[in-house]
C-alpha cells in the first residue's frame, strides 16, 4: 500500500494509485446477476480526468463544494475522485432521505455542484422546495436522453478534453462534510479533513490491510463513513478491488459472494442476521446423520480457534460453508448499531470473523474495533492505533461516557459554533455513548447518554428530526424520546422512540387520536417511526424562551412511572 | 392485461403463502412491516417472489418508502 504518512491530501493519494496499480481491477459493478462495469486503476483515470476537466472548465474551484447523491455505484467513485483531483470538498448526500431532507442539506452545504443520479433527481425536482435550490451545476447520471433535467447535465456527457491541472490541499483542509443527523431543525455537519482521513486509513489498513487481489463488497451506502473509508479511500490506496450491486436483495448479495469469491465486507446487523437465519434454515434442512456432522465439525472449529481465527483450518473444515462465501472471506465488519454477540459467536464458529465496531461520524469512521486476538463477541474491540479514549465520571460500575482524542476527530460541526463546543471540549470529542473497559483493554457499551436510537439497519434517529411530522397534532404538548435515554439501560438494542403527549384539559385519549398519530407515524420511513405513546399528566418544563426542556421532562417520566407505561403503537 | 385489482389480490395471496400467516390477516392498506413482523431485507426476499409471478423487475428504489400492499401493487402494475 502506499505510504500515507507521505501524503497531505486524499486526491493525491489517490493519484499515486493510479498509477502504481494501473493494471490492477479496481471496481466491479454488477446489478443482478449482469455485470455491468469492470475497471482498471488506470480505466478509472481515463474516466475520472475528462470529468476533472470539465469541473475546472466550469469553474470550480479549490475548496469549493460538491455534493454526490447515489447510490453505490462507480459513478460515485469516480465523481469523488474528479472532485477531490479539482481540490474541491466532498459532501456526501444520503440517498434514503426524503427529497425534502435532501434539499434542506444540500442548502445547508452550500454545495456549488450536484452529482446526482436521475431517479432521485426526479424526485427533488418534484419537490416543492425545487425553486428554492442555489447548485450552480447539477450532473445526472443514467438520465435518458432528452429527459427534462432541469437545467442539469447528463453526466455521461459531462466531460472535456485536455489534462485537468492537479489541486494539491494540505492536511488541515476540510476533505468532506458528512452529515450525522440534523434534517429535522438543527443540521449536524461533520467537517472532516484530509488528515482525519488519511489517518483513519493508515491507522485501519494496520490492522486489517487490503492489498491488490483483494475484492471488497460494497453494500452499505457510500455516503456512510465506513463504506467510504472501507469500500474506496482503503481498498484504493492499497491497490485493491471494490463490488458495487445494484440491487440490496438477499439472494443477489448471496450470489455476489461466490461470484466474486469477496474478502472482506461490512454489513449492518440486519443484514448479518438475515444471513444467519438463512444458514440456520439450511442447517435444519439437512439429515439428521448430516447435521451430527456438521455439529461435530463446529465443535472441532471452536476448539482449533479459540485463541485466534485460522481461516484455512477452518476452510478445510467446512468447506460448503466457506464456499457459500466464496471461499475468500477473511472477515465481515459490522458496527454502527447493536450486534447480537450470539449472531457473532454463530458466525466465528463456522471460521467466518465478525469484527465488531464502534464509531461515530464525528470521529471519522470508527474508534475501535474487534482485532480477533482472541475473538470477542460481548466488546466492540480496542481502541486503533492513534486513538485515546476515556471514559467520563464512572460510576461504581466503571460505566461512564467515553470520550475519544485522535487526529481522526472531526474540526467541527459546519456553522454550528455552540454545538462545536459542547462535543468538543480541550480536544476531546464527547461520544454521549456510555461504556467501560474490561482487563484487557476491550471496549463495552452499555447505552446512551444521548437522545436517540441507532437502528438494525445502523441509521442514527434523533427524536428532533422526526418531531415536525407531528406538527399541528390536536394535543396542548408533544415531544418524542429515546426510551433508553428516559429510562437508561445497561445494554443496547431493541431501540426505540416514543411520543410523550400532554393532552388538552378534558380532553381524552380516544381512538381519532390514536388513529391521527399512527396516520402521521405511517409518513415517516419505517425505521424513523416512534413506536408506542405515553399520556403524561403535567405541562412540560419550558425554558424562558418557552423551548421544552427535553432533559427535565425525561427526568420527570422516569421518577414517576416505569418504561412499561409507554404503550405499543 | 389483468387490473390493479387482480394485481392487488394476487399480491397479497402471495404475501400469506410467502409469510405464512392466513390470507385474510392482509389487507390492502396494512403496514406490512407491522402486520407481519417483518424487516426491509424480507420484504425484498418477497419482492423477488413478486418479480418471478409478474414477470416484471423492480430496482430497489422504487421500494424505498413503500409499506403497504396498495402501494407496492401499483409500482407492479405499472410495469405490466
Amino acid at each position: 500500500m502506499l505510504d500515507l504518512q507521505k501524503y497531505s491530501c486524499l486526491g493525491s493519494a489517490l493519484r499515486d494509485a493510479l498509477d502504481r496499480f494501473s493494471g490492477e481491477t479496481c471496481l466491479i459493478e454488477a446489478d443482478r446477476e449482469r455485470e455491468k462495469t469492470r475497471l482498471t486503476y488506470s480505466d478509472f483515470k481515463e474516466t475520472s480526468l475528462p470529468l476533472a476537466r470539465a469541473l475546472e472548465d466550469a469553474d470550480f474551484d479549490a475548496g469549493e463544494r460538491a455534493a454526490i447523491l447515489m447510490t453505490n455505484q462507480s459513478k460515485w467513485l469516480i465523481s469523488a475522485y474528479a472532485i477531490f483531483y479539482s481540490g474541491g470538498v466532498l459532501v456526501p448526500l444520503d440517498y434514503k432521505l426524503t427529497a425534502v431532507e435532501q434539499l434542506q442539506l444540500l442548502e445547508h452545504s452550500k454545495a456549488q455542484v450536484l452529482v446526482v443520479e436521475y431517479h432521485l433527481w426526479r424526485a427533488i425536482m418534484q419537490a416543492p422546495e425545487f425553486h428554492n435550490i442555489k447548485t450552480k451545476l447539477v450532473l445526472v447520471t443514467e438520465a435518458p436522453l432528452g429527459a427534462d433535467l432541469a437545467g442539469g447535465f447528463r453526466w455521461e456527457d459531462f466531460k472535456r478534453k485536455g489534462a485537468p491541472d492537479f489541486v494539491m490541499r494540505q492536511r488541515e483542509d476540510v476533505a468532506c462534510i458528512v452529515y450525522s443527523s440534523g434534517t429535522g431543525g438543527r443540521p449536524k455537519g461533520c467537517v472532516l479533513t484530509h488528515e482525519n482521513y488519511l489517518e483513519q486509513c493508515r491507522a485501519l489498513t494496520a490492522w486489517y490491510p487490503f492489498w491488490p487481489g483483494v475484492r471488497y463488497l460494497s453494500i452499505l451506502p457510500t455516503n456512510h463513513a465506513i463504506d467510504f473509508m472501507v469500500g474506496f479511500i482503503g481498498p484504493f490506496v492499497c491497490g485493491a478491488c471494490v463490488v458495487h450491486l445494484r440491487t440490496l436483495r438477499p439472494e443477489f448479495v448471496r450470489d455476489a459472494f461466490v461470484r466474486y469469491r469477496i474478502t472482506y465486507v461490512a454489513l449492518v446487523p440486519m443484514i448479518v442476521k438475515n444471513l444467519e437465519r438463512g444458514l440456520r434454515a439450511k442447517f435444519d434442512e439437512l439429515p439428521g446423520w448430516r447435521r451430527a456432522i456438521l455439529n461435530r465439525l463446529i465443535g472441532l472449529n471452536k476448539l482449533l480457534t479459540r485463541r485466534r481465527a485460522r481461516v484455512k483450518v477452518s476452510r478445510t473444515l467446512l468447506p460448503q460453508v466457506h464456499r457459500a462465501f466464496g471461499g475468500e472471506l477473511l472477515a465481515v465488519f459490522t458496527g454502527g448499531a447493536f450486534m447480537e454477540p450470539s449472531t457473532m459467536q454463530f458466525f466465528y464458529d463456522l471460521g467466518i470473523p465478525v469484527a465488531n465496531g464502534y464509531g461515530l461520524t464525528e470521529a471519522g469512521t470508527v474508534l475501535t474495533v474487534n482485532d480477533l486476538k482472541p475473538f470477542r463477541a460481548d466488546t466492540v474491540g480496542k481502541p486503533l492505533p492513534g486513538v485515546e479514549l476515556r471514559v467520563l465520571s464512572p460510576n461504581e460500575e466503571g460505566i461512564g461516557e467515553i470520550a475519544a482524542r485522535s487526529k481522526t476527530v472531526m474540526s467541527h460541526y459546519l456553522d454550528d459554533a455552540e454545538l462545536t463546543l459542547e462535543t468538543i471540549v480541550e480536544g476531546w470529542l464527547l461520544t454521549g455513548d456510555l461504556g467501560r473497559f474490561d482487563k484487557s483493554g476491550h471496549l463495552q457499551l452499555f447505552g446512551r447518554k444521548k437522545n436517540m436510537i441507532v437502528t438494525e439497519g445502523g441509521k442514527n434517529i434523533y427524536p428532533e428530526d422526526i418531531e415536525t411530522v407531528f406538527d399541528g397534532l390536536p394535543v396542548k404538548e408533544y415531544c418524542v424520546f429515546a426510551v433508553n435515554y428516559v429510562w437508561a439501560q445497561k445494554e443496547l438494542g431493541r431501540e426505540m422512540l416514543f411520543i410523550a403527549l400532554r393532552l388538552e384539559q378534558n380532553q381524552r385519549f380516544d381512538s381519532s387520536l390514536l388513529q391521527e398519530i399512527g396516520s402521521r407515524n405511517r409518513k415517516l420511513p419505517d425505521f424513523k417511526r416512534v413506536g408506542g405513546y405515553l399520556v403524561w399528566e403535567k405541562d412540560f418544563p419550558r425554558t424562558a424562551s418557552m423551548k421544552v426542556k427535553r432533559q427535565g421532562l425525561a427526568e420527570e417520566i422516569r421518577k414517576t412511572v416505569e418504561r412499561g407505561a409507554v404503550v405499543g403503537l | 392485461m389483468q387490473t390493479a385489482e387482480q394485481t392487488l389480490d394476487e399480491i397479497l395471496n402471495l404475501a400469506a403463502v410467502h409469510f405464512k400467516v392466513p390470507r385474510e390477516k392482509l389487507s390492502p392498506d396494512d403496514d406490512f412491516f407491522k402486520t407481519l413482523e417483518v424487516d426491509s431485507l424480507q420484504t425484498l426476499d418477497l419482492l423477488t417472489k413478486l418479480e418471478n409471478h409478474f414477470r416484471v423487475e423492480l430496482p430497489d428504489y422504487e421500494l424505498q418508502g413503500v409499506s403497504d400492499f396498495r402501494t407496492l401493487a401499483g409500482k407492479i402494475q405499472a410495469r405490466l
